[in-house]
């Protein structure tokens, strides 16, 4: 394993890797406020992402559920607000709620799938159908008598109003939109993107990986992968509860469709062309493709789809292991044509692509 | 007496669901059984088979001859799709499951494009007979009787017949089946033309009792998935019971406590059957044999 990892460190230093980063920080401060508005929509779609690489490229656990969980700690977060909105706490408290059940429901639908031992693409199934019911479940919900409190559900038009974050300021508190929120998006993006990279490069990633290439062999070394499993769904899936209850307090507003079987897509389309082995590789994706067809939205929601169906397809039958990984490949084979060590780093990334 | 109508009445409906899970699952189970590969895009084939029966039969095509020019269509589609794609992925798995996904998605938005969100529909064949207080539609009562009959059409398909023979064959050992000079590749395109055909069937059966709409696969998918799973990768022996089980359980909440509990009551029953019964309830039937 650790030969296959060499190549792509070596061809990306330390250094290189802050720039994205960099340039995301400074992007505020030279577009106007709608942009920025516009921009942390685009980063926000990268937790789920995130959270399905370290599930898919990490664990090999390829779930379909992400808009499931997404759509939960959406509509928990919107239920708790329109509840209870007096102070700024309150706001985050919402937040914590839409994780806290991205977490509980994670973990009883991990527990009985990997404590079932369902394996591979039953996995992916099961996930799906979870997101399926519960859209068909929310859809309905458009009589008076389904609302929890304050909060009425309002079935396919969806739930909207809910009051945005906020925190305590001199002089009033401040709401966080535009470009506060931009900046709350982009540090909670720092911040995951630091951890995963901490954990999947430590034991935990190793161990992961170990057991998507080979479960036997990892459980008689002694490793329990049931449990290595469930951690890193659950981890995966609260992930998509990020996003979920971001996108609730972005737009304020959520509806069913964000758990259907085009929105579940997505989360696999993204992962899948930006590679699913780099955590930051699928970030920096996600985001582009969501501004692409956020761009392309424009001419209708048909042709973004048609182009994200057809790219997934494309990476899929020519470039497995992802469109960022495929390109950077190419280019480091063509800039190194006499070199002999990417070639066969080349090799041992080849090998690889036929077990996944 | 009204026992006798309200006793029909919930073999009515549990015929109905039955029919509805197995319809829903055929196609799905034979693609999965046999080759492994979860087939994503099973709705729009669906979709294409009940497209193709419409137009036929608002065109004056008998109706019956419509619904096979449709599964004959969606068959077609299916041998394209595996000769393009699916071929090229048989030992990436995952990656085949997404591309189907990744048609699905092209496929259901180009229709939206070029079909509109919609198509008038035809009517329900063969009216309705009533019972008691009840009416209930002819066309929806012999359908059970259809998905039986093609039940049984596929049992006869794999145990009686010499493609039945060699599809059985490669689904144990491909590489043997390989060595003793079975085209496998050749198979499995024509096990991939079976399932789109039948899901095809499906969308043709019930294309005169629903609108045409691009996205009407998806109202299929769930029912097709929970049957699979339930079921097994066995497909006669699988989809079969898992169906009837479901169907009761569905027709039973639906009964006492409406549509939605039904669907809820599918889940649960999945989640539970995952954790206790991973490998499905045909293996449990195969194991019991």
């Amino acid at each position: 394993m650790k030969q296959t990892k060499m190549p792509s460190m070596s061809a990306c230093p330390r250094a290189l890797q802050t720039v994205p980063w960099l340039i995301a920080l400074c992007l505020p401060l030279v577009v106007d406020a709608n942009t920025s508005g516009n921009l942390a929509y685009c980063l926000l779609w990268a937790f789920s992402a995130v959270g399905l690489a370290a599930m898919w490229g990490y664990g090999g656990i390829l779930s379909f559920g992400q808009t499931a969980f997404f759509g939960l700690s959406g509509y928990s977060y919107g239920i708790f607000t329109l509840n209870y909105n007096d102070t700024w706490f309150e706001s985050w408290l919402g937040l914590g709620a839409g994780l806290a059940v991205s977490v509980a429901v994670a973990t009883l639908i991990g527990y009985m799938i990997f404590y079932g031992r369902i394996k591979g693409v039953f996995i992916g199934i099961v996930t799906l159908s979870v997101t399926l019911v519960l859209e068909t479940f929310m859809s309905q919900t458009a009589g008076p008598q389904w609302a929890i409190g304050e909060a009425r559900l309002n079935g396919y038009n969806g739930m909207g109003g809910m009051s945005p974050l906020t925190i305590p300021w001199p002089g009033g508190p401040l709401t966080l939109e535009n470009a506060s929120f931009y900046y709350l998006v982009l540090i909670l993006l720092i911040a995951v993107y630091a951890v995963m990279r901490k954990l999947l490069d430590g034991p935990f990633g190793l161990t992961l990986i170990a057991i998507r290439e080979n479960p036997q062999r990892a459980e008689m070394l002694g490793v329990d992968i049931r449990r290595h499993q469930l951690l890193v769904f659950v981890l995966g899936c609260t992930l998509g509860g990020v996003s979920g209850a971001l996108y609730t307090i972005w737009g304020a507003y959520i509806t069913p469709s964000t758990m259907g079987l085009t929105a579940a897509a997505m989360p696999v389309i993204w992962v899948a062309t930006s590679g699913r082995k780099s955590i930051g590789g699928t970030i920096l994706g996600t985001a582009l493709l969501v501004w692409l067809s956020q761009n392309l939205a424009v001419y209708g929601s048909q042709y973004a789809l048609i182009l994200l169906g057809a790219i997934l397809l494309i990476v899929v039958l020519a470039a497995p292991e992802g469109l960022l990984p495929f390109v950077t490949r190419q280019l480091k084979r063509l800039s190194s044509r006499t070199s002999d060590g990417t070639r066969h780093g080349g090799a041992c990334l080849k090998r690889e692509e036929g077990k996944s | 007496m009204a026992t006798l109508p309200n006793v029909y009445s919930l073999v009515y409906q549990f015929g109905d669901n039955f029919a509805y899970l197995v319809l829903a699952a055929l196609g799905l189970a034979v693609i999965f059984g046999m080759m492994g590969v979860i087939n994503l895009a099973h709705g729009e084939f669906i979709m294409c088979g009940a497209y193709v029966t419409i137009i036929a039969a608002k065109r004056g095509v008998p109706l019956p001859l419509a619904m096979l020019l449709g599964a004959i269509a969606a068959a077609l589609a299916g041998v394209i799709v595996e000769r393009l794609v699916i071929r090229h992925l048989y030992d990436r798995l995952f990656d085949s499951v997404v591309a189907t996904w990744a048609i699905s998605l092209i496929v259901q938005q180009t229709m939206l494009l070029v079909a509109g969100p919609s198509i008038e529909g035809i009517g329900t064949p063969f009216g309705s007979f009533s019972l008691g207080d009840y009416s209930f539609s002819t066309y929806r009562a012999v359908l059970p009787l259809i998905a039986l009959a093609i039940l049984f059409g596929l049992y006869l398909l794999f145990f009686k017949t010499n493609y039945g023979v060699c599809a059985r064959a490669t689904i144990q050992n491909a590489n043997i089946a390989q060595c003793l000079g079975l085209r496998t590749d050749r198979l499995y395109t024509l096990t991939f033309a079976l399932g789109a055909g039948l899901a095809g069937l499906t969308g043709a059966l019930y294309a005169p009792t629903m609108t045409a709409v691009p996205t009407m696969g998806s109202n299929f998918i769930v029912q097709a998935f929970v049957s699979v799973v339930v079921g097994g990768a066995n497909v006669i022996a699988g989809t079969t019971p898992a169906a009837g089980v479901l169907a009761i359980i569905q027709t039973g909440l639906t009964a006492s406590y409406g549509q939605l509990f039904g669907q809820i009551g599918l889940l649960v029953t999945v989640i539970v059957v995952i954790r206790l019964m991973p490998q499905g309830l045909g293996n449990l039937f195969t194991r019991l044999r």
